[in-house]
Formats: structure tokens, C-alpha cells, sequence
């Protein structure tokens, strides 16, 4: 879709927005609806959105198939971490009230952590299957 | 929520589900399954749902549409009319969905104060997230009450991708695409670039002018 000149145009007006908007779901979701998995999925749309209208070698540029694979795991490793983080400061595992002296923040804390793992696990998830399934050769 | 609207969220998904099940052609069925994804969307933002309906709408009509659409262009793009209609599955079909509606009718009605689902458990949720000053209880009760369902979530998401990488991607796919086509040159093979060299849309002016292509295959944007 790479020759539609006005798709290109919205998209590249767009993809910052878009981008945006998916950090904000991700770090307000303790505030207002969202969280890891919306945020991740919006995000990973924007680099879907713009691997359709530019080239998936393009998309492939910014980000690389072996980094997104590779981000799959560190998301969910992120999770995991805080879990035992939490466990070696003395608490249960996803236990986040001993992450700081007030539980309150704690929680904060702890969700913004795991929801950040969340977050980069699927967005790296969903990269990696669209690239899996379009061939970069049939542009 | 005025009941109408919901009543014609409700008739809208009913048609676009039984469309589905018609129509022959794959990339009007596909098509029609985001409109669903939509459809619920609404219907769930209707019922006070957002975070589920952010959900479907990005997952749903977003990503499923455009993986399903990614999946076309590996097969074909018409079903195969079958040859007669399937007798028992569609009274296996129909027995289960009376037995659902049958199942429904004990059910508490929607928003009913006194169901089990708001006199057992969620006060909890509502008292503890009011203590620790998170106003999405949605977040608290998946990230702090049941952090380790959510972990196991995270979990599926990251087999299914693999799962695909497995089947899909292989070793294929680690090699980005100017790297094979580099081997490719290397290999005295012919690159696709060189067979069709088509412009970028860049390199087009306006005008109709199609500037000459760079040597080095151009793409710099």
C-alpha cells in the first residue's frame, strides 16, 4: 500500500498520536480504564499500522524481529521479577506492599511494574505474530 | 442505558453472526468479524464494560481483522460450498444454545444488587481498592488480587507467540529481509528489485514525475 499517497500522509500525521495514547493507557491504568494488555495492543498496532501503509521492511527497521522476540520474554521475565523481588524483600510472591514503607504506594508500584511487563509482552507478542504472518516479500 | 440501544447492539450482532455463517467469500467474512468485534465493543461499553471493551476493540477489530486479513493472502479468498447440510452438528448446535437460554433464565438479572457475584466478593475488592487510593478497581483486582491469574495471562500471551513463531515464523524469519536478499545477491540468485524495480511512492512526485531509483534500492524515507 506503500504508492496510496493520502494513507501515508494520515498515518505518518497519526502514528505519534497513536503511540502516545498507548503510553498513556499504560501507565494511567490505575486511574482510568486501560492497562498492560490495552496499552500493548495499541502500541503494537501502530507499528502494525505502520508496517501496512510503509513496508514491513520498513517496520522491520524500527523494530527488529529478533528484538521483538526477544522482548516477548523480557516482559513476561518483568512480571516474574516483581514477584520475586517482592519475595526477597521479605513478602509473598506478587506481594507488593513491602516494596516501599507505604502499602499505598506499593501497590502503586507494583502495578505500574507488572503492567509494564505486561505491556511490553504483548506489544512484543503481537509484532512478532504479525510479522510472522505477512511475507515481507509481497509488498 | 436505554434498553432500545441495547436491544439494537444485540439484533446487529445476532445479523452480522448469522452473515457470517452465510457468506462464501473469506474476506467478507473476515471484514464482518471486525464490524462483530466492533458491535460488542459497543455493546460492552453499553454495559458499563470499558476496559473489556478497549480490549475488544483494539484486539478484536483491530489486530484479529488485519491477522486475519495477513492469513487470506496465505489461501484462498472463497469457501467451498459444502455438499449438504450437516444434519447432527446442526442439532448439537441447537440443542446446546437451548440449553444455555434455558440456564440463563436462573441467572440474577443484570445489575441486581442482592446477586451472589455482589454480596460475596466485591465489597472486598471496592473497600480495598478505596484503602490503597486506586480508583480502577479493574487494575487492583487483576494486579493485586489476582496477580497470579494475570501472570498466567501473560503467560498464555507469550506461548501463543511462540506457538506462532513455531508453526509460522521458524528460522525463517529471523533473517530480516534485506539480509536475504543480500544473500540472495550473493548467491548470483535474481532479487525481486531487480525483476520488478518499482519507484517509491516517495520518489513520485505529485506531477506524475518518476524520478530515477537509487542504486542502492532506494526506501530512504
Amino acid at each position: 500500500m506503500s504508492h496510496l499517497l493520502i494513507p501515508r500522509v494520515i498515518t505518518k500525521i497519526l502514528l505519534p498520536f497513536i503511540m502516545l495514547y498507548a503510553l498513556y493507557v499504560q501507565f494511567h491504568g490505575d486511574y482510568s480504564p486501560g492497562g498492560g494488555f490495552q496499552a500493548g495492543v495499541i502500541f503494537a498496532a501502530a507499528i502494525i499500522l505502520y508496517a501496512m501503509i510503509f513496508k514491513v521492511v520498513e517496520a522491520e527497521r524500527v523494530i527488529k524481529p529478533g528484538v521483538a522476540r526477544a522482548l516477548m520474554a523480557v516482559g513476561l521475565l518483568i512480571y516474574l521479577g516483581v514477584g520475586f523481588l517482592t519475595m526477597f524483600l521479605g513478602g509473598n510472591f506478587l506481594d507488593y506492599d513491602v516494596l516501599t514503607h507505604d502499602p499505598s504506594h506499593s501497590q502503586h508500584y507494583g502495578l505500574l511494574a507488572i503492567e509494564f511487563g505486561v505491556g511490553v509482552a504483548v506489544a512484543a507478542v503481537m509484532i512478532t505474530i504479525f510479522y510472522s504472518f505477512v511475507d515481507p516479500l509481497r509488498d | 442505558m436505554n434498553p432500545i440501544i441495547l436491544i439494537v447492539i444485540l439484533a446487529f450482532l445476532a445479523g452480522t453472526a448469522i452473515t457470517i455463517a452465510r457468506v462464501r467469500g473469506v474476506f467478507v467474512a473476515a471484514m464482518l468479524t471486525g464490524i462483530y468485534s466492533l458491535l460488542s465493543a459497543s455493546w460492552m461499553l453499553a454495559l458499563d464494560a470499558p476496559d473489556v471493551a478497549f480490549t475488544e476493540a483494539a484486539v478484536g477489530a483491530g489486530i484479529s481483522t488485519v491477522l486475519m486479513l495477513s492469513a487470506l493472502a496465505l489461501t484462498t479468498n472463497r469457501e467451498k460450498r459444502p455438499d449438504r447440510i450437516a444434519v447432527i452438528p446442526l442439532m448439537v448446535v441447537l440443542m446446546t444454545g437451548s440449553v444455555l437460554i434455558y440456564v440463563t433464565l436462573d441467572m440474577p438479572l443484570m445489575g441486581d444488587p442482592n446477586a451472589p457475584a455482589q454480596v460475596h466478593i466485591a465489597p472486598e475488592y471496592i473497600d480495598g481498592a478505596h484503602d490503597y487510593h486506586i480508583p480502577n478497581i479493574v487494575t487492583m483486582v487483576l494486579g493485586s488480587y489476582r496477580g497470579y491469574d494475570t501472570m498466567g495471562e501473560t503467560a498464555v500471551v507469550f506461548t501463543a507467540g511462540l506457538g506462532v513463531i513455531m508453526i509460522l515464523g521458524g528460522a525463517r524469519r529471523v533473517m530480516s529481509w534485506q539480509e536475504r536478499q543480500q544473500k540472495r545477491r550473493e548467491e548470483g540468485e535474481l532479487v525481486l528489485e531487480e525483476v520488478y524495480p518499482l519507484p517509491d511512492a516517495d520518489e513520485v512526485d505529485p506531477e506524475g514525475e518518476v524520478h530515477p531509483i537509487d542504486d542502492d534500492g532506494g526506501g530512504a524515507t
